[in-house]
């Protein structure tokens, strides 16, 4: 599939002036029509051809003060990947990348540029941002499928082990960069897969399941072990894994579901939107019988909730075959936290958006099976602590929408599991994370270092893997020193990779 | 790890399964379960750990082929791996020394009543196991509980072995003839669960019932098993999946556990099918 390279073209690109360059389109992402994909779970976009890339990149203007890095959580050299993408040198461009971002092919395509990099953008303002996120997954794309992608080297062995609990981006993260500086490394995972959200969570729509496995046979390359079904809190606790490694990372994530707590929500066919994903991805419903596990074979569903994970839910919905799709988000459409593109896909595919609408309760059958949903319409008021305005109920709007399922998406809280069981780890009593220092990556207890979901609070797969390497170098300098009581690293570890 | 190393059948479509798990084997405590998959395509099913060698490193489960999945577990032979075995799951049983223990279990239950009436016993309670199964041919464990227990009264169904009738005629008989065990613990089908506890309301007996809702992970993160307790949702394989037999809304859970029907009846359909096609191929290939 590999177009050949105009050369001269390229040359000409090059050669653009700056106001040249800023008349050029952006560039769109060939994917796979609505009424195909409806149909099956393959990735809707396909990604960019060289060309398209070459054409994209040099839509930069390379800016001296470049403000899309500042957007980027990580930090990416986002000028210099993306100038030696224009000069057709893609290899270079991948290599610019992993200075900083060990996870590009999936960061290119599950993280909200929107609100990272490309809003930064200068080009921006005229909301024509340059595609960072397609640039970077196309670089990423472009070496994985020419099999490029190395094996980070490994340090010379120090003798020390860290144990890290949990393989989602955060994990996988820490891990790479640990063994990078030579410490023995075991993952522990509670599910059969590794990847976390990634595997379990994100639909194969969105995150190919096959780029998961290829980050984390890069992990395992490396030598790091991975345990699977191995709960931390009940077959060892964490003061146990001290007992056996000098330092361990909890990367836990936020798997916790939250319901609303309405009358009716234990009804059959109410689901949470993890068990609703996690059957179709993990566990692969949308095979079945070829697989065992099963999922309601529903044909009109309601979604809650106005984020990503709705979205993936909503569209996962349309896929299993769902004649209707309802996503029920009580404020409108402006203030949805999904990714616009999310947004733009959903209603493309099919689901209906009842904005300005909450639900009440769940109403079900003689067989206690959901079969309606009762909901309020809302309306827009003062803002609230959020800058958004505050939805409030129209009095006597009640009304009720026929259903067959219910799947809750209005959020995650940290997993209590490994908090509940180990002894003198500092959690926010309200928020449930671990209290960690985001500079360190410290937890109160001596040797414990936490990062991603668990930290936080549900963020995002960059934010995760931006812990995780911060908290390598922490837990590099913790091993070299033995110094625990420090609230910032010192300039030396401070370095990206090996510190 | 995972190896089966020993199948036995116990009664009709009762197997006794012995697994080497050590590190489950060291930790696990009454009441805890694990979650197995037999292969690639499985689906993740709990069932507890009946008991348990930290010695030898094994636990034993004992499973009842009611579906596509535990039909396919029968099959099995000493040799073969489960694909994955996670554990141990759930909190353990809440033991303590109350006086007399009442275990009540039916059918499949008395697998998990045993490590139970084993802990209350080692904790210094009279320890009467009340076992019931629909027919003689069912019953299973009876020598084990025997060893566990200080006395075992065994009821069936039909009446083809120990005292006719249910185990909550037994237990009300049990209070009325002896008076109040100081604490009831019932394992077995739901009905049964729901039954024991209307009957130990009623006396004001602390009453302690094992659930059994549809899981999926089992840690928490899907809320699928999640029960009304009192009220309240939990989450049956962090929070249980032992809870207050006095509280639980068992209709709730009996509903939900029949969610999947219509699937499970497909899945087992075909399975069925698949196992005679194949036989089929296997004789006509001996034929050949
Ligand atoms: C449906 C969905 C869609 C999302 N979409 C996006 C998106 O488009 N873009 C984006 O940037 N972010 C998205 N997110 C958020 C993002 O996935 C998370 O912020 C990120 O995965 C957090 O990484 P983590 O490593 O902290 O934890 P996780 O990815 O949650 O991984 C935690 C891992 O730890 C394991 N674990 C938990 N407890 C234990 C234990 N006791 N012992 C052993 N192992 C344990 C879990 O099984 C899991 O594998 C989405 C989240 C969801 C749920
Ligand atoms: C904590 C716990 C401990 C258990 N311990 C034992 C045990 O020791 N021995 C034993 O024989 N059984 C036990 N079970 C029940 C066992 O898990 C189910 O019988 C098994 O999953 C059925 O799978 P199947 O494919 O063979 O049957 P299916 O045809 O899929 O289902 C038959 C019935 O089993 C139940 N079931 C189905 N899938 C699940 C699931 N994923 N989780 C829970 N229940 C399900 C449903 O009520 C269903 O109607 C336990 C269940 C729980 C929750
Ligand atoms: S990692 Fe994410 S935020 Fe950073 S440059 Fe890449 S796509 Fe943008
Ligand atoms: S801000 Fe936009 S135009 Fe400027 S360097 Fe970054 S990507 Fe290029
Ligand atoms: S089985 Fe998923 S939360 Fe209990």
């Amino acid at each position: 599939m590999d177009q050949e390279l105009d050369r001269n073209e390229i040359e000409r690109l090059y050669n653009l002036k700056a106001k040249e360059r800023m008349q050029i389109e952006r560039q769109p992402m060939p994917e796979q029509e609505p009424d195909v994909r409806r149909a099956n779970f393959s990735e809707v976009p396909f990604g960019y051809f060289p060309m398209a890339a070459i054409v994209e990149a040099n839509r930069c203007i390379q800016c001296k003060k470049p403000t899309c890095v500042i957007g980027c959580p990580v930090g990416v050299n986002i000028p210099g990947f993306v100038r030696r993408i224009a000069e057709g040198d893609f290899e270079g461009a991948i290599h610019v990348i992993k200075e900083t971002n060990m996870l590009p092919a999936i960061c290119g395509r599950v993280c909200p540029q929107e609100q990272q990099c490309e809003e930064a953008c200068v080009l921006a303002k005229k909301g024509q941002a340059v595609a960072i996120g397609r640039l970077e997954r196309f670089a990423a794309d472009w070496e994985r499928e020419h099999g490029l992608a190395d094996v980070p080297p490994i340090g010379a062995d120090t003798g020390k082990s860290v144990g890290v609990v949990g393989s989602g981006p955060a994990g996988l993260t820490v891990a790479i960069d640990l063994r990078r500086a030579g410490h023995a490394v075991t993952i522990y995972e509670a599910l059969h897969l590794p990847g976390g959200v990634l595997m379990y969570g994100i639909p194969e729509f969105r995150l190919p399941k096959a780029i998961v496995n290829a980050e984390v046979d890069v992990v395992q390359q490396m030598g790091v072990d991975i345990e699977y079904n191995t709960i931390i809190g009940q077959i060892e606790t964490v003061d146990e894994l001290l007992d056996r490694h000098d330092a361990v990372f909890l990367g836990t994530g936020a798997g916790l579901p939250w319901f609303m707590d309405l009358p009716g929500e234990n009804l059959c066919g109410v689901y949470s939107a993890n068990e609703y994903l996690t059957r179709c991805n993990l566990m692969r419903a949308y095979d079945f019988p070829n697989y065992d596990t099963p999922i309601a074979a529903s044909e009109r569903i309601a979604v809650v909730g106005g984020g990503n994970v709705a979205m993936d839910v909503a569209r996962t919905a349309v896929r299993l075959g769902a004649e209707e799709v309802y996503l029920i988000y009580r404020r409108s459409e402006a203030e949805m936290p999904a990714r616009l593109e999310e947004i733009h896909h959903a209603k493309q595919e099919g689901v209906i958006l009842k904005l300005l609408h909450n639900p009440v309760r769940y109403i079900g059958d003689e067989q206690g099976r959901v079969c309606q949903v009762e909901c309020v319409r809302m309306e827009l008021g003062e803002p609230d602590a959020s800058g958004r305005r505050r939805p409030v109920v129209v009095e006597g709007s009640e009304h009720t929408i026929d259903v067959d399922t219910v799947v809750v998406a209005i959020g995650n809280g940290p997993n209590p599991l490994v908090p509940r069981t180990t002894d003198n780890l500092e959690v926010d009593p309200k928020r449930g994370t671990v209290v960690t220092n985001l500079n360190t990556m410290r937890t109160s207890k001596r040797g414990v270092f936490a990062g991603g979901d668990i930290a936080v609070g549900a963020a995002t797969v960059i934010l995760a893997m931006g812990h995780g390497r911060q908290a390598a170098r922490s837990i590099n300098h913790f091993l070299a020193t033995g110094v625990w009581d420090i609230d910032e690293l010192p300039e030396a570890f401070r370095e990206n990779g090996a510190g | 790890m995972n190896e089966i190393l020993e199948n036995v059948v116990l009664a009709d479509s009762v197997n006794r399964y012995l697994v080497a798990a050590p590190k489950i084997a060291a930790r696990r405590k009454a009441g805890q379960f694990v979650i197995v998959r037999i292969d690639e395509f499985g689906e993740r099913i709990p069932l507890t750990i009946a008991d348990a060698d930290p010695e030898q490193g094994t636990i034993t489960l004992v499973v009842q082929a009611v579906g596509k999945s535990t039909a396919q577990m029968a099959t099995l032979k000493p040799g073969d791996r489960l694909l994955d075995v996670v554990g141990p799951l759930g909190a353990p049983t809440h033991i303590e020394r109350v006086g007399t223990v009442a275990v009540v279990a039916g059918g499949i239950g008395i697998a998990p009543a045993h490590p139970v009436a084993q802990a209350f016993k080692q904790a210094g309670n009279t320890v009467i196991a009340i076992l019931g199964a629909r027919s003689k041919n069912l019953l299973i464990m009876e020598d084990e509980m025997r060893r566990a227990a200080d006395e075992v009264i065994v009821c069936t169904d039909d009446g083809s072995y120990g005292c006719p009738g249910l185990v909550t005629h037994v237990l009300n008989d049990l209070i009325d003839t002896r008076g109040k065990p100081d604490q009831v613990f019932a394992v077995g089908p739901v009905p049964m669960m729901k039954y024991v506890s209307l009957l130990t309301r009623e006396y004001g007996i602390p009453t302690m019932v094992s659930l059994n809702p549809i899981m999926m992970d089992g840690t928490g993160m899907c809320g699928g098993c999640r029960v009304t307790i009192g009220g309240h949702t939990k989450f049956a394989c962090v929070e249980g999946p032992d809870f207050d037999g006095h509280l639980v809304d068992f209709d709730e859970l009996m509903q939900r556990q029949a969610f999947y029907k219509e699937q499970e009846r497909v899945a087992y359909e075909r399975y069925v099918q698949r196992c005679r096609s194949q036989e089929h191929i296997a004789q006509a290939n001996q034929s050949l």
